[in-house]
């Protein structure tokens, strides 16, 4: 037994707000405190000190085929950037694509204890699988693509929505994911004839179904599944000028039924073809404030390296003939695509001071902290360490001004921003790091500190700069386990790979079988990821 | 004695006799000859099955001859500690030696 | 007799999983679709038990794990080498016995495609998985391979003959071309065979790139191709809907070895502003793939690595096993699924002769005849189940087929990972 003594707790969830409370932690989960003894108990005064459930991120690119192609290729993220190895923790190196057990690390010394990766083709699950179990302490779970999948989009092509739900039930259980990702739908199927779509009715080539359908069905599914999270959706045009309408329009497609955006950020700029970029935050964040149907990760720019990978394939080549960075390419047959290409984001850059400034616009524009979260969509805007500093600009005005004044002056030029003085305080940052997203993704036991919570903990010393603060939490509990104390790892413990198994009718067999034969150049027994590769796991029930 | 570019690479043989074993005397056989052009055997003189000498910088060994469709001037021997005794471990840096377009003599 | 279906071969990088393996007492009778390569490697498997040796005499495994684990903790600059034959699982083990030791590591990628991951590392890479380019791929060029030979199964299941979705009639909807420097089994089967001088693929490719932008050559020909040809060549990959280039060593060995692949990797990129254009390296090994991904997920390096600092630092020429054997560095080796004395330069195999070598292997490889310390295991893809990358990064379940007394490669380096710390202590 365990217990955390007289902290100031923030557990949005169960309504605390800063009172000193007493958190009781047994077998690895939160217990009562009535009648608790404190006899043989550990105890860990946190007078004085912050207490908050351990944070969850809801979108992070980090592990699988597209991350270790990133990796791969940017020897130079690594040199600089190293750490040694211990008696418990394993070398590791890398700046925005760290290794897997750096990853574990950095995350945990930073106070998060939950990770979702964004985004897996189904065909290689097994590899992103074999990476989770390679990275530490994390509880992990994995978004599996599925907007540009050919067996969803003939079933919709044929009207047959009713069998897409069983594949993607099926599909889900078969790479062991947690939730039903969509990126740029139809556009990356476009792509493998080298064009994409950017509108909500346009054609998928060779399938003659829309965005817009690909987008309805899967939501459609997802309630049907009763699945825990909600679709997660990168929309049509990110990352172009203009495509604040795309999002509102994609966003009012959904007709009510619930989804996530993510990376809001790329997908809120407003301006004319052909100009330069100007923020559509204000347009994305009263969509977003319309349609209480809708969370949203943000994609906070931070200045520095940043290495741009997704599955959106046409986008990442518009990259590379926009930078003239490198370009990796990996297009997967039958499912998705994707790319890399290194960014480097420059504050005396006019786009990227725009884009900087998109960012916190949504950030102070969303009225709810409860639909917004907080991500660089890691590695993409930045690197996930730099959290704290992003949390920071959230909290302190002056600060967040400084920033402001040291930006292109023509960003600034008619931008809301300036006028934007509010300030996040400790409950709202604990909502949109942790209590927050865990609800969003459907997580019961996650982003609370209340009786039967998995008892990850993060204790924190009350400091005025913020981005210290959260940068060096002094305990990470993961499990009821002291894992983390002063900034160092002094526990190295599995994580486990969080997934679903909806219901799905077993007759859907056979038609796959016919799919694996004609699409596929691997056997359909060969394909699912076997429970052998997940030796730490937990199944997270649908409704 | 002439001069020549050699080649090393796999063949479909030098792949299935690897499971034979490396000491086996089918493996031995599909990685103990040298290829050359018809025009070139008959220029040197050379029968198909002779045994001749190759020489590089960096070793030299016996070989078999045995004529084959090669562009005029370049020989071919596969893969396998045969060709290694040939092949330097000069690789300029790269962790990759120089195992293809080597300059190598042949004689009787 | 048992018969199982959907059995992946793990010889060469195609990992074809359709093999049909027939099953008597424990012996493999048939492996039926594979090709000479696979049905070599599934009939010519032995599974009678093996003690590992030390210095040629047979012991139990603690003595055999503590001889090694001796050896290595003894060495001031260790090197482990191979890893390319082997599961990923085991993989993931000898890259943390290699983190634990301070040694080097390298795998057969670096007398491979090592020059390729050098020439993405600066140039990015366009790719996709094999089922693209059976469905889509209409111009396939062969450069510098011989697939007939090294990949025998890789034109019917993947690239030439392969019947897909835009390809229905197979070889009649595709274009073939072969580039290599002499005539091959595979030339001939294609539909034009361009025979370049050894040592001047990089003036070749260099040209061709010249020619997509639009320069005139004041040339006739380029490396013994002429300029008419270039231009045809060009004319068809602009033209075509989806095209490939498929490379081997025919690159990486010869001429400017990483400089070539660079220069090809930068005309398929820009061949993507005319229309769909990707490029594929033909992985020789099994599970080299797999060496690449694990190296690279755990150390952010996918060869040439060395943990001699306590972190992963990375220099190929420095840090690959050829040339630090040749220069005498390494005091100890431990090859692992691989057969280093067979296939490295005399100058640097030798050296295994010369220092304490131990070999994790399924056989008597000539690198286990010249071994300290052998240590028989299981075959992963036969007698041990594991998973092993495909030469497009897809990863495949690997079955065992038949049971065999032998521990796996990963079981040993978890003991020799226990007894090197107990050593180190």
């Amino acid at each position: 037994m365990l217990g955390i003594i007289n902290g100031e707790v923030y557990d949005p969830q169960n309504g605390i707000d800063g009172q000193v409370r007493d958190i009781w932690i047994e077998d690895g989960k939160v217990i009562s405190s009535e009648g608790v003894g404190r006899a043989g108990a550990e105890i860990i005064d946190a007078t004085g000190l912050v207490v908050m459930p351990g944070g969850v991120d809801i979108h992070s690119h980090i592990v699988g085929a597209k991350v270790n192609s990133g990796r791969k290729f940017c020897p130079e993220d690594h040199r600089d950037h190293v750490r040694t190895r211990t008696t418990l923790t394993r070398s590791g190196s890398g700046y925005t694509v760290p290794t897997t057990y750096l990853t574990g690390y950095l995350y945990a010394e930073m106070g998060y204890t939950t990770v979702m990766e964004a985004a897996t083709a189904p065909l290689v699950a097994r590899h992103t699988h074999e990476e989770l179990e390679d990275t530490p302490i994390l509880d992990k779970g994995v978004f599996i693509t599925m907007g540009n999948n050919h067996f969803i989009m003939n079933c919709i092509r044929d009207g047959q929505r009713e069998k897409a739900r069983d594949y993607v039930a099926w599909l889900l259980e078969a790479s062991k994911g947690y939730a039903i990702k969509i990126v740029n739908p139809g556009g990356v199927e476009n792509w493998k004839w080298g064009r994409n779509v950017s509108e909500v009715d346009d054609e998928v080539i060779g399938f003659g179904v829309t965005p817009r359908q690909i987008i309805t069905t899967l939501a459609w599914i997802n309630d049907e599944l009763g699945l825990p999270h909600v679709p997660h959706i990168h929309g049509l045009n990110l990352g172009g000028i203009g495509n604040a309408r795309t999002t509102v329009e994609t966003i009012e497609a959904l007709e009510g039924r619930r989804a996530h955006f993510c990376h809001l950020q790329f997908l809120s700029y407003g301006g004319k073809p052909g100009k330069r970029l100007r923020s559509g935050a204000a347009e994305t964040a009263r969509a977003v404030n319309e349609h209480p149907n809708v969370t949203v990760d943000v994609g906070q720019v931070i200045f520095g390296q940043a290495t741009t990978m997704t599955s959106d394939g046409p986008l990442q080549y518009r990259l590379h003939q926009l930078t003239g960075n490198k370009w990796l390419n990996d297009d997967v047959e039958g499912e998705t695509g994707g790319g890399v290409v290194p960014m480097l984001y420059k504050r005396k850059n006019l786009f990227n001071a725009v884009q900087w400034l998109i960012g916190m616009e949504l950030f102070l524009l969303i009225d709810d902290p409860w639909r917004v979260f907080l991500t660089t969509d890691h590695p993409n805007a930045g690197p996930f360490f730099c959290y704290p500093q992003v949390i920071k600009l959230l909290m302190d005005r002056e600060y967040r001004a400084e920033v402001l004044e040291g930006i292109h002056p023509r960003a600034r030029k008619g931008a809301l921003l300036p006028e934007l003085d509010r300030e996040y305080s400790l409950y709202e940052i604990a909502v949109i790091t942790r209590a927050g997203t865990a609800r969003a993704l459907g997580l019961q036991d996650k982003g609370h500190l209340g009786v039967g919570a998995d008892a990850d903990v993060t204790i924190y010393a009350k400091l005025d700069d913020k981005e210290e603060m959260f940068a060096h939490p002094t305990y990470v509990l993961k499990g009821g386990e002291v894992v983390v104390r002063d900034g160092q790892i002094v526990r190295e413990c599995p994580g486990r790979t969080l997934y679903v198994t909806p219901p799905y009718d077993p007759g859907i067999e056979a038609d796959l079988r016919a799919h694996f034969e004609e699409c596929y150049t691997i056997s359909f027994d060969n394909y699912p990821v076997a429970a052998e590769y997940l030796p730490h796991c937990e199944v997270v029930p649908c409704a | 004695m002439s001069e020549f570019t050699l080649i090393t690479g796999r063949t479909a043989k030098q792949g299935v006799a690897l499971h034979k074993g490396k000491d086996s005397d089918e493996y031995r056989q599909a990685t103990g000859f040298v290829m050359m052009s018809r025009a070139d055997r008959e220029h040197l003189g050379i029968e198909e099955g002779q045994s001749v000498r190759v020489r590089t910088a960096f070793g030299e060994t016996e070989l078999t001859l045995r004529e084959g469709e090669l562009p005029p001037g370049i020989i071919f021997v596969p893969m396998g500690p045969t060709a290694n005794l040939l092949i330097a471990a000069e690789t300029q840096g790269t962790g990759m030696p120089d195992s293809k377009g080597l300059e190598a003599k042949v004689e009787l | 007799m048992t018969r199982i279906e959907n059995v992946v071969c793990s010889f060469c990088g195609c990992l074809c999983d359709d093999i049909i393996i027939e099953v008597e007492d424990n012996c493999i009778t048939a492996a039926k679709k594979a090709c000479a390569n696979g049905r070599s490697r599934f009939l010519n498997v032995h599974t009678q038990a093996a003690q590992p040796t030390v210095d040629g005499k047979e012991v139990d495994w603690p003595q055999a794990i503590d001889a090694a684990a001796r050896i290595l903790t003894d060495a001031a600059f260790p090197l482990i080498y191979g890893l390319s034959s082997t599961a990923s699982e085991a993989q993931r083990k000898v890259i943390a016995l290699a983190d634990l030791l301070g040694a080097t590591i390298d795998s057969t990628s670096s007398v491979c495609h090592g020059p390729t991951t050098i020439g993405i590392q600066s140039q990015g890479e366009p790719t996709c998985t094999l089922g693209e380019i059976k469905h889509r791929a209409d111009l396939v060029i062969f450069w510098g391979c011989n697939p007939t030979e090294a990949h025998p199964r890789h034109y019917a299941r993947y690239s030439v003959l392969a019947r897909g979705k835009l390809t229905p009639q197979g070889r009649k909807d595709r274009t073939v071309v072969l580039v290599d420097v002499r005539p091959t089994a595979s030339s001939k089967k294609a539909d034009i065979f361009l025979q370049v001088r050894p040592g001047c693929d990089f003036d070749v490719l260099n040209a061709l790139r010249a020619l997509l932008k639009g320069r005139d050559l004041d040339v006739d020909e380029v490396g013994g191709v002429s300029v008419a040809q270039l231009q045809d060549l060009v004319g068809r990959m602009k033209d075509c809907r989806f095209g490939v280039i498929f490379f081997g060593m025919g690159v990486t060995q010869t001429g400017g070895k990483h400089l070539n692949v660079t220069e090809l990797l930068a005309l398929v990129a820009e061949l993507n502003a005319h229309t769909r254009f990707t490029t594929m390296p033909m992985r020789g090994h099994g599970n080299v793939a797999g060496a690449d991904s694990t190296l690279t997920w755990q150390t952010g390096y996918p060869f040439a690595v060395n943990f001699a600092r306590g972190y992963p630092q990375y220099n190929p020429g420095e840090f690959t096993a050829v040339d630090m054997l040749a220069r005498g560095e390494a005091d100890a080796a431990l090859a692992i699924a691989s057969d280093p004395v067979a296939h490295f330069p005399r100058q640097a195999a030798q050296r295994l002769s010369q220092i304490p070598t131990i070999v994790l292997d399924p056989e008597m490889s000539l690198t286990a005849q010249v071994a300290r310390v052998v240590l028989p295991t299981a075959i992963y893809g036969i007698s041990a189940a594991g998973t092993a990358y495909r030469m497009d990064n897809v990863p495949l379940p690997l079955k065992r087929v038949v049971d065999s007394p032998q521990p796996t490669d990963e079981q040993v380096l978890d003991w020799m990972i226990e007894r090197v710390k107990t050593c180190s202590a």
